[in-house]
């Protein structure tokens, strides 16, 4: 069996049907699960008080706001290497979930930095490099709506993502680039003396897992649909052929 | 509910404002989906009843 049989949509759809129930559940549990653990029954931190416990969605959303670009990055080079639809497609699926996960960093980050940095908004490497890697999520998005052509606007997409891989780098690495600004490093690094306490690390490893599964069902179920709507458009295509 | 102390309203409206873009993603991702699959049925039965 090859990687490459799912390039084929209807292997897609009917394998995605047939993991996807189990991924909605299993994220569910996590991310319920997981901020339930993290909100009720973990103590408040002596630095940053009851705050703390905004590190449950904001870090498992920033994870996912970088690596779904990269997924989309990975998606797009299949496009242009090898040409195949559901690849292009999925890379697409990818950018909605990419920009909520990019905001609510963003807007949780806000809200953190409000009492403890004591502004809501500083021009930090990692804070400037996230909102644009923000502003590539909407462009990449604008740019698939503004092209007719399915396959011209996978093309410019894919160089679109390119162009922006070098801004979720950056919002991941700004901190160890540049070791300035308000941002703190990783809350999870393999360095002990780096890492936030167990206590409130078992909790955000739940989460983090829970917003992984989640990109990973709300993907496939998105580039299910992106299919579907590709077969109608060639469905009423093909109809006004014939008429 | 545990004691958020003066932080209370900054872990409330982080929680609050996430959870409603999460489940917002997520209805919206379901409610496109099914939308663009009875869309779907509906112009494969008719092109199937036009033959």
């Amino acid at each position: 069996m090859s990687i490459w049989e799912y390039a084929n949509p209807t292997k897609f759809l009917r394998t995605s049907a047939r993991v996807m129930p189990m991924l909605w559940v299993a994220s569910a549990v996590l991310i319920i699960g997981g901020l339930i653990w993290g909100f009720f029954f973990t103590p408040d931190d002596y630095r940053q008080g009851s705050t703390v416990k905004i590190i449950y969605l904001h870090v498992p959303s920033a994870l996912m706001a970088i690596n779904a670009w990269f997924m989309m990055l990975v998606a797009s080079l299949i496009w242009v290497i090898r040409r195949h639809h559901v690849s292009a497609l999925a890379a697409k699926a990818a950018a909605p979930v990419g920009i909520v996960m990019t905001l609510i960093a963003l807007i949780t980050g806000a809200i953190w930095g409000q009492p403890m940095w004591g502004t809501w908004w500083a021009w930090d490497p990692r804070l400037t490099s996230f909102l644009v890697l923000f502003l590539f999520y909407l462009g990449y998005v604008a740019l698939w709506e503004a092209i007719d052509n399915p396959d011209t606007a996978a093309d410019l997409t894919s160089i679109l993502c390119l162009v922006g891989s070098v801004f979720a780098v950056l919002s991941r690495y700004a901190v160890n680039f540049w070791n300035q600004g308000l941002h703190q490093g990783a809350s999870l690094s393999l360095d002990k003396e780096e890492n936030v306490a167990d206590i409130f690390a078992y909790p955000l490893w739940t989460c983090m897992a829970g917003f992984i599964l989640l990109f990973i069902v709300l993907v496939l179920y998105r580039t299910g649909t992106e299919i579907r709507q590709r077969r109608i458009q060639a469905l009423v295509a093909r109809e006004r052929l014939e008429a | 509910m545990p004691e958020l102390g003066k932080y209370a309203d900054t872990v409330l409206s982080a929680y609050g404002a996430s959870l409603t873009l999460l489940i917002g993603l997520v209805v919206w991702t379901l409610v496109r989906g099914r939308r663009v699959q009875s869309q779907l049925k509906e112009v494969e039965q008719r092109r199937r009843s036009d033959g």
